[in-house]
């Protein structure tokens, strides 16, 4: 039976569970948390009934309930998801089954672990501010079960003061720890899961799904100023293959160079890449030659030599103006202007109709745009669903639509009319953060537009939305959608104080992304050649983790001795004493004065009662009577020195 | 030797009032550190019988006032007649005039009357006519109050308590002690057939023995910083006031003398401090008194080297 009320020891403990247990809230699923909430509000409320204590069968009864919950919910007991939510309910019990000490201790380090556990699913500063305040709680938890008296500010300072002192210990080894390559929490299952962004196909409805979130794609730092907002075409995957729904990437060939002559206004920038999990990487059209790792594709695409599944970063130079694809070859030419046999008969005659007369590609291009200008066509984020002959049904029947339908309709009619075209996806646009004047690109920038051959210029960009709704690409999507239409939270009319935050936060997270986070092997390489330690292998990284902790554990050492040399030589015996007292079980209190402790210890050692007794005594008359001579004092540390207690 | 009689009374005192041998101490050295004590608690255990014993046994002269709502400074003071045949005002001293004052529920009466008490308590002396007359010396006030939510009561305010050196309870007494009590004589009669064990020369002597106590450095730094810590503590209204550090330093003096020593140990400082900041501090969440425990927290808060 608990003997008595909530402690402070217990008060903190409870602090440390809501710490640590509802920041998971964000991963876990609603009714554990809703349990674990429960569990926490018993342990508090019984915490107010002295003698109260709920049966233990209760509790196996309801840890067994959890268990078979989450085993429900995720379909097995094995694996990341599953452990961090049975170990979060198992805290919740742990606190309710603890009868002492030892209890509270062990609830402690699962809170430690569980801390731990929130960067398994995402590692911003918010939550590592949150396991901050949770490990605070929980240090002050194992401060308050050994001074359970002392006031709760005084926890809180010492536990704060001990994590300070932490602190360069953690930077050394954030430093110096041989670094893997990979995201550093993320587990490998988690490393291959959905994440939203631009994906290897087209369909109608594919980018508008993107254009409502707010999530980064990448952000870019221009070195001068950054291209005019009609330039801001981030090129993404080509794609060529249509059949009759979707648009596919066509398998392109690679280059270690750009299969064009760069010229023209160049922009550089670097660009960090938020991973995405796919290949292909994103630039200005079109990035110039001498990227390291990057390979060049013949529709002038980038790819890393692997899926890019932590953060990336590479600095690019564009040159908007480059002319491309002037000498394209006919196996392009002829993927280009393929279409499926079957379909959209009704666009088949509107190419006939632009096609009359044998006009120059040029002119059949131009014919097009016209009917797109023309066509009262309306730019939405939420078009009529389309059955059979999607093409048809936009361009005659409904008329609204997205990116997606503008960019996949005119390449088909291109294609219809005989002129190579492909469609382009990529991102388009990009806000300057004011904070740290980087280029924001959201996933809400997701774009799609055409690209036309046209045998004296090569490849042209030609963007049809932008025909229909020059607003797009001049103001963004904002401006060009309709009232009613659903728009991303940050396109929101009266959330500029959202923007304002949301900025500075994204500034904040970008430092935290390329310092922290981004801390990678080839960084730590990097670091530490400045420092003077060119190839530094594990042996190397060992002894100058050991030699930086041997070096900070002395600068600790040598500021206590410091303080206790500058400390009185009667300060220094009878601490001596108090220490030696406290290796046999018997610590003095902080508070405790000579003669209060005299008689404890006279309790607990009874044979050397008297020495014991003794030394307090004369410490007392030296402290607190009359200082005494040096030689008093030594007699008194001799006398402490030989005691030894049985 | 101060130091026998101190265990003489001490001796004698417990024989009279059974198991409140701790109180008995803590109201000594209330009068031993010049002083005054409020004994705060409900009737019947023993408040006013202590003042008996103390006065009886120092050999003091006693007066006894009982406080109710209708009593006037004057019946305090005394008050000046005119005397027919020399025609002229005569005062007539008030029960003031003693060595030692029980006060006795102190808190029935007006505060216009408490304060003629308590700055008597404060001056030794008394003004009246406008003419200053000291009291006699040793003077020593032992006010008693009952629990401050009973009806038909004027709690002392604030700065009134903080002219009582110290606060103690007497709580019911234990066991064995109340067993004596029920079988035995009345205490009453037993207090009477008591010859005093020292005199007032003496109580005086053994004040001025605690003021001459060795104080060091060492403790002089404890006492503030537990005053000081007081004033850092955010559960409460306001810290101790300089004159409550004071009061803690003399308290702590007789406290050490009453234990026979000649120098003055935190412990001395530790065994009078609930007592002198006790009435002194007030709970900011509620602002009640504050309690024991708070009182226990705050001198382990406060760490000795």
């Amino acid at each position: 039976m608990r003997a008595e009320a909530h402690g402070t020891a217990e008060r903190w403990l409870l602090a440390t569970g809501l710490l640590t247990v509802m920041p998971h809230a964000l991963h876990l699923p609603a009714w554990l948390i809703a349990a674990c909430a429960v569990l926490l509000a018993t342990y508090g409320w019984l915490g107010r009934q002295p003698h109260a204590q709920p049966p233990r069968v209760l509790l196996l009864l309801v840890a067994a309930g959890i268990a078979a919950g989450i085993r429900l919910h995720y379909e097995h007991l094995f694996g990341k998801d599953p452990g961090v939510a049975l170990l979060a309910a198992l805290l919740c019990l742990k606190l309710l089954e603890g009868r002492g000490a030892r209890d509270v201790r062990v609830a402690v380090l699962l809170a430690f672990f569980l801390q731990l556990g929130l960067f398994f699913y995402n590692q911003t500063p918010a939550v590592a501010a949150l396991a901050l305040a949770g490990t605070l709680a929980a240090t002050a938890t194992l401060l308050a079960l050994h001074r359970p008296r002392a006031p709760v500010r005084e926890h809180l300072r010492t536990a704060a003061l001990l994590l300070a002192q932490a602190a360069p210990f953690m930077l050394v080894l954030f430093v110096l720890f041989p670094r893997v390559q990979g995201p550093l929490w993320g587990l490998p299952a988690d490393a291959h899961s959905a994440v939203s962004g631009l994906t290897d196909t087209m369909s109608p409805g594919s980018i508008s799904e993107l254009s409502l979130s707010d999530d980064i794609a990448f952000r870019a730092e221009f070195a001068g100023p950054p291209p005019p907002p009609a330039q801001r075409y981030w090129r993404g995957p080509v794609l060529t293959e249509f059949d009759g729904r979707t648009w596919h990437l066509l398998r392109p060939t690679f280059d270690t160079a750009p299969a064009y002559r760069p010229d023209g206004p160049v922009y550089e920038y670097r660009l960090t890449l938020e991973p995405h999990n796919r290949r292909w990487l994103l630039a200005l059209d079109y990035a110039d030659a001498g990227l390291g790792g990057v390979r060049y594709a013949s529709d002038f695409q980038l790819f890393a030599e692997r899926p890019v599944r932590s953060r990336a970063r590479f600095t690019v130079r564009s040159r908007p103006q480059a002319a491309v694809g002037l000498a394209e070859s006919e196996a392009v030419l002829a993927a280009a202007t393929r279409l499926p046999a079957q379909g959209n008969p009704r666009t088949h005659a509107l190419a006939g109709e632009l096609a009359t007369g044998n006009p120059s590609p040029q002119q059949v291009l131009q014919r097009a745009l016209d009917h797109f200008r023309g066509g009262a066509y309306t730019y939405t984020l939420s078009p009529p669903l389309l059955e059979t002959d999607p093409i048809d049904g936009f361009l005659f029947d409904t008329r609204e639509g997205f990116c997606e339908h503008f960019a996949g309709s005119f390449v088909f009619l291109m294609r219809a009319a005989g002129v190579p075209a492909r469609v382009v996806t990529g991102y388009q646009g990009g806000e300057i953060n004011p904070v740290d004047g980087a280029m924001v690109v959201r996933q809400s920038n997701a774009h799609a537009w055409a690209e036309v051959w046209l045998p004296s210029e090569g490849w042209r960009r030609i963007d049809p939305t932008a025909e229909a709704a020059p607003m797009r690409i001049e103001s963004g999507l904002s401006a060009s959608l309709r009232e009613g239409d659903p728009r991303p939270l940050l396109m929101r009319s009266g959330f500029s104080w959202l923007r304002q935050f949301r900025h500075r936060w994204e500034a904040l997270a970008n430092d935290w992304n390329q310092w922290v986070l981004g801390y990678n092997p080839d960084r730590q390489r990097d670091l530490l050649e400045r420092l003077g330690f060119a190839d530094a292998d594990w042996r190397m990284l060992t002894m100058l983790m050991s030699a930086a902790a041997s070096v900070l554990a002395a600068a600790l050492f040598g500021w206590a001795f410091i303080r206790r040399r500058h400390a009185d030589p009667l300060d220094r015996a009878w601490q001596t004493f108090c220490a030696k007292t406290a290796r046999r079980g018997l610590a003095r209190q902080p508070w405790e004065g000579p003669a209060d402790f005299a008689r404890r210890l006279a309790a607990a050692f009874p044979a050397q009662a008297a020495e014991l007794g003794r030394i307090a005594h004369d410490y007392a008359q030296l402290r607190y009577r009359s200082p005494g001579t040096p030689a008093d004092v030594r007699a008194l540390s001799q006398r402490i020195r030989r005691l030894t207690l049985s | 030797m101060p130091y026998r009689h101190v265990t003489r009374l001490l001796e004698a005192a417990s024989q009279i009032i059974l198991g409140k041998e701790h109180e008995l101490r803590l109201a000594l050295t209330c009068a031993i550190a010049r002083g005054h004590l409020l004994i705060e608690d409900v009737p019947g255990v023993g408040k006013t019988t202590l003042a008996h014993v103390m006065a009886r046994l120092i050999g003091l002269q006693f007066q006894r006032i009982q406080f109710t709502s209708d009593l006037l400074p004057a019946d305090i003071i005394g008050v000046s007649v005119f005397d027919r045949d020399s025609s002229t005002f005569r005062f007539h001293p008030g029960p003031v005039f003693a060595q030692l004052i029980l006060a006795d529920e102190v808190n029935r009466a007006t505060p216009k009357t408490q304060s003629a008490l308590l700055e008597a308590m404060e001056e030794h002396q008394v003004t009246a006519d406008g003419q200053t007359l000291p009291l006699p010396e040793p003077f020593f006030v032992i006010a008693t109050q009952n629990p401050v939510d009973q009806i038909g009561t004027f709690p002392l305010p604030e700065s009134q308590l903080d002219r009582f050196l110290m606060r103690i309870r007497l709580g019911y007494p234990d066991r064995a002690a109340e067993r004596a009590l029920l079988m035995g004589e009345d205490r009453r009669s037993v207090l009477e057939r008591r010859e005093p064990v020292i005199g007032p020369q003496d109580l005086l002597d053994l004040q001025r023995t605690a003021r001459g106590l060795t104080v060091t450095d060492r403790l002089i730094d404890y006492v503030h910083a537990l005053v000081v810590s007081t004033r850092r503590n955010g559960e409460l209204t306001a810290g101790l006031s300089p004159r409550a550090g004071l009061g803690l330093l003399s308290a702590a003096r007789a406290w050490a003398l009453v234990d026979g020593r000649d120098h003055v140990l935190p412990e001395d400082v530790q065994a009078v401090f609930p007592h002198v900041a006790g009435h002194r501090l007030h709970l900011a969440a509620d602002g009640r008194p504050a309690p024991a425990e708070t009182l226990h927290r705050m001198i382990e808060a406060v760490a000795l080297n």
